[in-house]
């Protein structure tokens, strides 16, 4: 049957089955592409996830050349028990907390003064956007020039030409005198520099999707400009904001290459956040690998619980929008 | 979907469960015999690995002789200081023979040889009279583990330590000079114990003409101000521990405690601001920037002072020995390297190391070794003539390598070493604290980790 169709359309028999082979079918070519993503996804993602969960319950060291063994929970009860520890989350808390509403409360004002189309605005926008496309490690090095109190610009424009009078910021240091959290200040200072850009961004995208008839509106009914600010361009930007202010707090808890480039973790242990000192704990001539795992699953689980905050409220607030 | 999902899940687990699983034990390779698969007969190529930085390219050229000399071709493979030991000791975990021979760290010593990376070398050492020709210090602190045992794991190949470099303008200015003497009642001069630096450093410390005292080290992220406060500790007659490892009364005791405040004074008076992190780069920039009348480094990083395409400065730099404590101790603080063999090459790759080794540790090849730049540890090469007019700072070089001591060497050095950079840098950096309060908390942190470790009995 099939050899006289093909002699019908006047093609050799052995030729159409193998044109037929080559013709894969959907579900193949599915598969052809799903398969090595996952099995890319599992190799490089999740399995390091599950076998680091398995390293956090071990004694192990990476460098070692023994195998992890079994420990239950000691690993975590020992993080859980160390005072250290609780205060390199409040560092981190600290800086959250300040680097994060700096950011909002700047991001926000410069969405708002590039929201208004002018001559040279995207230029502006594009200038602005520069600080957050840059590596935080050169950053880092930048603003550490830039802090040096005898040439820095820094204390230039505070009014410090004389290093003996000034602040020495990355020292935690004024006059001479040591002041606690000006490190931890300087550093907070840097990163909204850096990333307020990038809740501008996300803020003006959800300006410039609130329709103009809302605002036409308040206007024919009087209302002043702070009642449409309150009750107009906030809540409806609100959503995008949220979401900034998720990015923003999850870095915000995996800060490190700008600590690092910085100050070190320093003065003493003024700016050491959870993850400068996760990855003292890992490496740096260290490698206690189980008990940093234990600790990168504790700092996983409390940006989870931020994150799900954050979710919550998010969701609330899309209820009632 | 479901399905789907839960076949990934079992494939996550099902790899994650295999590599949980017991391996047989990893065999530690006793010491001297490798346990590779033979390689080919012939060795043609070697490999060693090291940091970054101008000492290697030197090998490199050293090495280059080697291949003209015997046609086997010897790469130095250079790894950036900041994952140095990272790359090592990761491809050591894994049993991997991607280097025959590595220049590692002296502190790296206690890991090398505990756990299997690195040959025994003494009898190669000892028995070839190679360890003869080398200075005992360098032995002792690139080579020997446990120290004092007698059993060599690394042929001393780059050696260094702490020294100071100093602007001679100034100290040879005779307004300076008579400004100086009027001042302190002595001659204005290279100093000789760290009264005299102190008092030199106060003297140049002049804000108004944007120049310091000092530029020293406080650097927190890996062992630079450690390495830099040693300088005084051990100059004061102070010591981490005594020959049983005990450091409660030792790491806290008077000398020591007495040695942190005096560097906390220098920084507190005479630092260059904005030095608040500073390692070779940071310390070298203040007299390149004409900041400083006197800064710490390592000898490896002089080369820069005394090139003047890099110093604007360096006809004038000098260069002299850490100076000595107030009680006649007389160290400095070491650095440098020690070469040593990898343990899962082949018997073949074993021999050709050797070899070379054994060949690079010739007295004739040292001092080319150190004609090109490098530290030369022989005994014969140091003390030459040629050495000594070699460079600027070899004076100096020559006669610190007769005074150094280094920090711990064991395994565990990585956390003993966090403890005392966190608590020196809160107390002189950070200002907080007492010396006495510092020391106490270092003494207990590392005494407990020794604890724990099992190097002593609670």
């Amino acid at each position: 049957m099939t050899t006289t169709k093909a002699q019908d359309v006047g093609v050799p028999p052995i030729t159409a089955v193998r044109q037929r082979r080559r013709q894969l079918s959907d579900r193949a070519i599915i598969n052809l592409f799903v398969w090595p993503t996952l099995l890319l996804l599992i190799g490089i993602n999740i399995f390091p996830l599950f076998y680091s969960l398995y390293l956090s319950f071990t004694e192990y060291s990476a460098i070692a050349r023994q195998q992890p063994i079994w420990i239950g929970l000691e690993n975590f009860a020992n993080i859980l028990n160390n005072e250290r520890l609780w205060r390199y989350f409040a560092t981190t808390g600290r800086y959250a907390v300040m680097s994060v509403g700096l950011q909002t409360i700047l991001g926000f004002g410069l969405a708002m003064l590039v929201r208004e189309k002018f001559r040279g605005s995207g230029m502006v926008t594009t200038l602005i956007l520069i600080p957050m496309m840059l590596s935080p490690v050169v950053v880092g090095l930048f603003w550490k020039l830039i802090y040096n109190p005898t040439f820095g610009y820094f204390n230039y424009l505070i009014g410090f030409s004389d290093p003996s009078l000034g602040p020495d910021m990355l020292a935690s240091r004024w006059a001479g005198q040591p002041v606690p959290g000006l490190a931890l200040t300087a550093v907070v200072i840097v990163d909204v520099w850096m990333w307020s850009p990038f809740v501008m961004l996300l803020v003006l995208s959800g300006l410039k999707a609130i329709p103009d008839y809302l605002y036409e509106a308040a206007v024919i009914d009087r209302a002043s400009s702070w009642f449409q600010f309150w009750r107009i361009t906030l809540p409806q930007v609100a959503p995008l904001l949220l979401i900034a202010v998720l990015f923003r707090t999850i870095e915000a808890f995996k800060s490190f290459d700008l600590v690092m480039g910085l100050t070190g973790g320093g003065p003493g242990d003024q700016t050491e956040l959870i993850a400068v000192n996760l990855y003292r704990q890992a490496f740096l001539g260290q490698w206690r690998t189980g008990e940093a795992s234990a600790l990168a699953y504790i700092i996983l689980i409390v940006i989870i619980a931020i994150s799900n905050i954050y979710i919550r409220y998010l969701n609330k607030m899309r209820g009632e929008g | 979907m479901w399905k789907k999902l839960i076949l990934i899940l079992v494939l996550s687990l099902v790899l994650t469960l295999a590599a949980c699983t017991q391996a047989p034990e990893p065999t530690q390779p006793p010491a001297g015999e490798p346990t590779s698969p033979p390689a080919p007969p012939a060795v043609s190529e070697l490999n060693i690995l090291w940091a970054q930085w101008d000492p290697a390219d030197y090998l490199q050229q050293v090495a280059n002789m080697y291949e003209r000399e015997t046609g086997i071709k010897v790469n130095v493979i250079q790894e950036p200081w900041g994952t140095f030991g990272d790359r090592f000791f990761t491809e050591m975990a894994a049993g991997g023979g991607a280097w025959d021979m590595v220049i590692g760290d002296s502190q790296w010593l206690g890991q090398g040889a505990t756990q299997g990376h690195y040959i025994d070398m003494t009898d190669f050492l000892v028995g070839e009279g190679i360890a003869a020709t080398v200075t005992d210090a360098t032995l002792t602190y690139y080579g020997e583990y446990p120290t004092g045992s007698g059993r060599y794991w690394g042929y001393p190949t780059e050696g260094d330590a702490n020294g100071w470099a100093y602007r001679m303008d100034l100290f040879e200015d005779p307004d300076e000079q008579a400004a100086f003497l009027a001042e302190y009642g002595y001659d204005l001069a290279v100093p000789t114990n760290y009264n005299q630096l102190m008092d030199i450093a106060k003297f140049f410390t002049r804000p108004a003409q944007g120049l310091y005292g000092v530029a020293i080290y406080t650097q927190k992220d890996y062992d630079a101000i450690t390495m830099g406060v040693q300088n005084t500790m051990f100059t004061w007659g102070g010591e981490w521990q005594d020959e049983n490892m005990n450091v409660l009364g030792y790491t806290n005791s008077d000398r020591m405690v007495e040695a942190v405040e005096f560097y906390r004074d220098l920084h507190d008076c005479c630092q260059v601001p904005g030095l608040s992190n500073a390692f070779f780069t940071e310390t070298n920039d203040a007299m390149i920037s004409g900041q400083a009348a006197m800064i710490m480094n390592y000898f490896a990083f002089f080369p820069a002072l005394s090139n003047p395409g890099i110093n604007p400065y360096a006809e004038v730099t000098g260069y002299f020995v850490n100076p000595e404590g107030p009680y006649g101790d007389h160290y400095a603080s070491m650095g440098g390297q020690g070469m040593s063999i990898i343990s899962y090459i082949s018997p073949e790759r074993l021999e050709a190391a050797k070899d070379f080794i054994r060949w690079f540790a010739r007295e004739d090849i040292q001092a080319e070794w150190a004609r090109l730049g490098g530290f030369s540890c022989n005994i014969n090469v140091l003390e030459s003539q040629a050495f000594i007019d070699a460079t600027p700072f070899n004076p100096a070089f020559a006669e610190t390598m007769k005074i150094v001591k280094d920090f711990w060497n064991i395994p565990e050095y990585g956390e003993l070493l966090e403890i005392s950079q966190r608590e020196l840098h809160t107390y002189i950096v950070e200002g907080r604290g007492t010396a006495r309060e510092i020391m106490d908390l270092i003494a207990e942190e590392h005494h407990r980790i020794l604890v724990r470790a099992g190097h002593i009995q609670e």
